[in-house]
């Protein structure tokens, strides 16, 4: 069986015509996922922390950012960082780079909340027991909180990502040649709207699929760091991994 | 001065009165599209016929895992071949009703499994007809289970409406991008869009988690 | 007696008056788990019955079984001559649909150790609502009924009262006057003080003391109190792992227990 490439051009019909913009699309989309999620994580990081703080004043820090991108819509941000915030500080974004900067910044703020609640939810006795042991501040959090707290951020953050994804197809309104873009063209350019429209639905959801597989390993992963499994014996034996 | 106050006069009432209408429009039609279509979808989620609930189950979640534009655009673009002709706002509420309503169905699908099950053991006991043990014992508690949830929803509507203006409504954003796009000068309309969600949406979200609170109890 | 086969049809059992309610080889599975192994016991009209065990024993699984919460794995149940979870199609038996479970749950009423009473209605809509939606009694009739009740549980203060702000014992008695509204036949009662505290604990039996002696319902009762037990039955049922292993009158059963499972359970409850 030979394999055909799905994004070839030598497709039949509407397929071939559309294919290989929407793979360039797809590419562009990933891309932009792939950049935001970084920020987001890292910005959900910190900001989670600095939520979670005993200081007040690094605890409202925190709650302003989270409140503040929560509050407006992600479309009126991406705006204003790439056309009204030029005029006000003379500096323009590359629309990539804006596009992935209001994505980080937005879902950062979702995931702010998502980290807060987890450190949260892990048992005070944890935190007094790491005291009794003597370790530092950074040693608690680095060694005891975070790690099991990350279990619990794990599905939440699937829904985030998602969410994340599903928000790249409106940098294509700052004209971004990302999937949604793509496809807009092909239809205004007179390709079979209905068959256009589903392979953009389609991609979309393969890659949100993409995104959930990809969590549930890690929430595996995590699961067993903080023994909500079984350990498995050896390192290589992923025979069975696979039976289980 | 960079910003330019007299402009901002300008175009302010405008943004306030035309927009804002449009906005409302949008979000509180999307709203109600999805609260009540999200419940159907819940029920029929929970049928006990596969052939039912396994397609619905399907579906909603492909709606959920697929970005709100493209589906504007399906909408938009589409169902006019099928000799649909609908205002731009009227498809931009279907497109953020059916949205939504898959999210909604969620947190419905939740309140319904929330509903303990002494409940219907008791309306069972109690010989209560089956659509009555929906409508008079599971439904009512369900949905005030699910009333924070679903002001959350309301509050991620009213946040996402800007992206009918993709679709040539004219909401606050709309109306925005219009004006920017005259002088070719954002700064104006789109921070006075900004700041306009803002100020809705923050107080919003802390009266529903007041009400949260206030179920809680 | 009203039976929904055809006269010509009906076996003797189904026209015997003799029982209220009847096992025959009931056997129930959850799982692997066997519940109840080919079970036969018998109740009359108006007879009161306890059902003492120690838990596991299968005691409120007969509960939910009479009260259709809960299906047989095989074996019958027949209340007042009416097969349970079965019925009759011409001269064979299967699984009861909707309509006939419907039909023979009006004879049986239940009360459950949690109350479940409706938190989203008052006492008086509690009270109310199957008869005027399940039987289709005008509202106001309904309503009559349901305070004359809600005087009898000595809660007539309390109609437009939410259930929340009730006691335990309160509400355990709106959840009687909600049970008796339906005017069952056969009454059934889940544990009924095990929710309550301690000192709520008199008063709802007392006032199912009172129930059982001035009616002519038949009692089916499970609990582990032993001198309610005592108080309320003519009879007493002692289960262990799914079968009876002894029965009598309360008297001998308390007093004078032949089985030492029954010596036992009895020692561990009393603490004697």
């Amino acid at each position: 069986m030979t394999t055909i490439n799905p994004c070839s051009a030598e497709l039949p019909g509407t397929l071939g015509e559309a294919m290989p913009f929407l793979c360039r699309g797809a590419v562009v989309t990933l891309q932009s996922t792939l950049g935001g999620s970084v920020l987001a994580i890292a910005i959900a990081l910190v900001v989670g922390l600095m939520a979670s703080s005993r200081l007040r004043s690094v605890r409202g820090v925190a709650r302003v950012y989270m409140e503040f991108f929560r509050g407006t819509s992600v479309l009126v941000q991406l705006f204003w960082l790439f056309y009204a915030m030029p005029i006000l500080t003379g500096y323009q974004f590359d629309k990539v780079a804006a596009g992935i900067l209001a994505l980080g910044l937005n879902l950062g703020a979702y995931g702010s909340e998502v980290v807060r609640g987890a450190v949260q939810a892990v048992p005070p006795a944890q935190r007094e027991a790491a005291i009794a042991l003597n370790f530092t501040p950074y040693q608690r959090m680095r060694h005891v909180i975070l790690p099991q707290a990350f279990v619990a951020m794990v599905p939440p953050m699937n829904n985030l990502l998602i969410e994340l994804l599903k928000t790249t197809s409106l940098l294509s309104v700052i004209t971004v040649a990302d999937l949604a873009y793509q496809g807009r063209l092909l239809v205004n350019s007179g390709s079979d709207q209905l068959i256009v429209f589903a392979l953009m639905l389609v991609i979309y959801f393969l890659f949100s699929y993409l995104i959930t597989l990809l969590m549930r390993f890690v929430e595996g992963r995590a699961g067993r760091l903080v023994g909500r499994e079984r350990p498995r014996r050896r390192r290589s034996a992923p025979a069975v991994e696979g039976a289980r | 001065m960079i910003w330019d106050w007299d402009w901002t006069l300008q175009i302010l009432p405008d943004l306030l009165t035309q927009g804002l209408l449009v906005t409302v429009q949008a979000t509180l039609g999307g709203a109600v599209l999805a609260f009540v279509l999200g419940l159907f979808l819940a029920l029929l989620r929970r049928s006990r016929r596969a052939y039912i609930s396994r397609p619905v189950g399907a579906v909603t979640e492909f709606i959920r895992s697929t970005p709100l534009l493209v589906q504007l655009f399906v909408v938009y673009y589409v169902l006019p071949d099928f000799g649909v002709s609908m205002t731009a706002l009227t498809t931009g509420i279907i497109g953020l009703g059916v949205h939504y309503a898959c999210y909604t169905a969620e947190v419905y699908r939740a309140g319904i499994d929330g509903v303990p099950k002494g409940q219907w053991e008791a309306a069972v006991a109690l010989n209560l007809p089956r659509h009555w043990i929906w409508l008079s014992v599971v439904l009512p508690q369900a949905v005030r289970r699910s009333l924070p949830a679903l002001g959350n929803y309301l509050v991620a509507i009213f946040k996402e409406s800007p992206q009918l203006s993709v679709i040539t409504v004219v909401d606050v954003m709309g109306l925005a991008r219009e004006l920017g796009s005259e002088r070719f000068r954002y700064l104006e309309p789109i921070t006075i869009a900004g700041l306009f969600f803002l100020l809705i949406a923050i107080p919003a979200s802390i009266l529903i988690r007041r009400m949260e609170r206030r179920l809680d109890h | 007696m009203t039976t929904e086969t055809q006269p010509g049809n009906a076996s003797p059992a189904e026209a015997d008056p003799q029982w209220m309610i009847r096992f025959d080889k009931v056997v129930k599975r959850f799982g692997d788990v066997t519940v109840l192994r080919e079970l036969d016991f018998h109740v009359r009209p108006g007879e009161r019955v306890t059902l003492i065990g120690p838990s596991g024993s299968g005691k409120t699984t007969i509960l939910r079984l009479l009260m259709t919460l809960e299906r047989v794995t095989s074996g019958t149940i027949e209340v007042d001559g009416q097969y349970l979870s079965h019925m009759r199609r011409g001269d064979r038996l299967v699984p009861a649909d909707e309509r006939h479970l419907r039909q023979v749950r009006k004879k049986v009423g239940m009360v459950f150790q949690q109350f479940n009473l409706f938190p989203n209605m008052n006492v008086l809509r509690n009270i109310t609502e199957a008869p005027v939606r399940a039987l289709g009694v005008p509202r106001d009739q309904a309503e009559a009924k349901a305070r004359e009740l809600l005087e009898m549980v000595e809660l007539a203060d309390k109609a437009d009262e939410h259930p929340s702000r009730l006691s335990g014992g309160q509400q355990q008695r709106v959840a009687i006057a909600r049970a008796l509204a339906m005017e069952p036949e056969v009454l059934l009662l889940d544990e009924v003080t095990s929710a309550l505290d301690p000192e709520l604990v008199s008063g709802v039996q007392c006032l199912l003391r009172d129930i059982a002696q001035q009616g002519n319902l038949t009692l089916l009762c499970v609990t582990h109190e032993m001198r309610f037990a005592r108080d309320i039955s003519d009879r007493v049922l002692m289960f262990d792992q799914g079968q009876i292993v002894e029965e009598g009158d309360p008297e001998q059963i308390f007093t004078e227990p032949t089985h030492q499972r029954t010596r036992d359970f009895l020692q561990a409850v009393l603490g004697a």
